[in-house]
C-alpha cells in the first residue's frame, strides 16, 4: 500500500451506537449458547437415567456455582431470544428506521433486565 | 442471491428462513418447558420421566433438537464467514475457516446423535 491518504475504517476508534452493541451481544450470546447446549444435554441425560441420577442432578443444580451457571445460561438465552424477536419484528417491516432501530434496541435491553431478574428469582 | 457450498441450505434466502423458523421453534420449546417447570414445583423423577416418555414430547424434543443444530450451524457459519476471512487474516484464512467449520460440524453432529439417544431412550 503506497496510498498515504488518511483512512478511518478502524472500528475500534469509532464510537458505536446502541444498535451496534445490541447486535454484537446477539452474536456473542448465540455463540455462547452453542456451548451451553452441551451442559443442558448433560443435565437432561442424567435427569432421565434413573431416580438416583435425577436426585443427583437436583442436588447439583442446588449448589451455588451451578445456580450461577444456570442463571448465566438463562441470561444469554433471554437476551438472544428478545433480540431474535426484534429481528422477526423488523423482518415484518416494523421499526426499520434509524429511530425505530434505536427504540427496538432500548426495548430489548429493558426487557432483558426484567427477564434476567425474573430468571434470578426463579433459580434462587 | 448468496449461493455457497458450506451454507446450510446452499442459499442465503433458505438459510434466512430456516434461521427464523428454527428460532421460533426453540422459543416455543423454551416457553413450554419453563412454564411446565414453574407449575411443577418440587418435581420428582417419575413426573419428569412420564413427561419425556410421551410420544408427543419425544417429537417436540426431537424437532427442537434438530432446530437447535440447524440454527447453530447457520448462525456460526455467518460468524465464521464474517471474521475468518482473507481480508482480515490473509491467504490462509480459507483453510483455517474450513478447519473451524468442520470442527463445529463435528460438535453439532455429536449434539444431534447424543440428543436423539437421550430423547428416544426414555
Ligand atoms: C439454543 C438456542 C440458540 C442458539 C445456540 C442460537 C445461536 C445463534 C447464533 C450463533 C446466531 C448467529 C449470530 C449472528 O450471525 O450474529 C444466531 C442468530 C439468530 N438467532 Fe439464534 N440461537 C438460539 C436461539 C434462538 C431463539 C430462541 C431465537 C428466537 C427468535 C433466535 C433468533 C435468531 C435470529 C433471528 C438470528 C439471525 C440474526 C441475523 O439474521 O443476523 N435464536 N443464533
Amino acid at each position: 500500500m503506497t496510498d498515504k491518504r488518511p483512512v478511518n475504517l478502524d472500528i475500534g476508534t469509532i464510537k458505536l451506537p446502541i444498535t451496534a452493541y445490541v447486535s454484537i451481544l446477539h452474536r456473542a450470546s448465540g455463540v455462547a449458547l452453542i456451548g451451553a447446549i452441551a451442559i443442558l444435554l448433560g443435565l437432561l441425560s442424567y435427569s432421565l437415567k434413573s431416580a438416583e441420577d435425577f436426585a443427583a442432578v437436583q442436588a447439583c443444580l442446588s449448589s451455588v456455582p451451578m445456580k450461577l451457571l444456570m442463571w448465566a445460561v438463562l441470561a444469554a438465552f433471554i437476551y438472544h431470544l428478545l433480540a431474535g424477536i426484534k429481528h422477526l419484528v423488523m423482518d415484518m417491516g416494523i421499526g426499520e428506521t434509524l429511530e425505530g432501530g434505536k427504540t427496538g434496541a432500548v426495548l430489548v435491553l429493558v426487557f432483558t433486565v426484567i427477564g434476567v431478574a425474573l430468571a434470578g428469582v426463579w433459580v434462587w | 442471491m448468496v449461493k455457497t457450498v458450506t451454507s446450510f441450505g446452499r442459499s442465503g434466502l433458505s438459510d434466512w428462513l430456516i434461521q427464523r423458523v428454527s428460532g421460533v421453534v426453540i422459543a416455543a420449546y423454551f416457553f413450554f418447558i419453563v412454564g411446565w417447570l414453574v407449575t411443577h414445583e418440587s418435581l420428582d423423577y417419575s413426573t419428569w420421566q412420564t413427561l419425556h416418555h410421551m410420544t408427543c414430547m419425544k417429537i417436540f424434543n426431537t424437532v427442537t433438537l434438530l432446530s437447535v443444530v440447524a440454527h447453530a450451524w447457520i448462525g456460526i457459519w455467518a460468524v465464521l464467514t464474517d471474521y475468518i476471512t482473507v481480508r482480515l487474516l490473509g491467504p490462509k484464512a480459507t483453510a483455517l475457516r474450513l478447519v473451524f467449520e468442520i470442527s463445529v460440524i463435528g460438535v453439532l453432529v455429536i449434539y444431534a446423535l447424543w440428543g436423539l439417544a437421550i430423547v428416544w431412550g426414555v
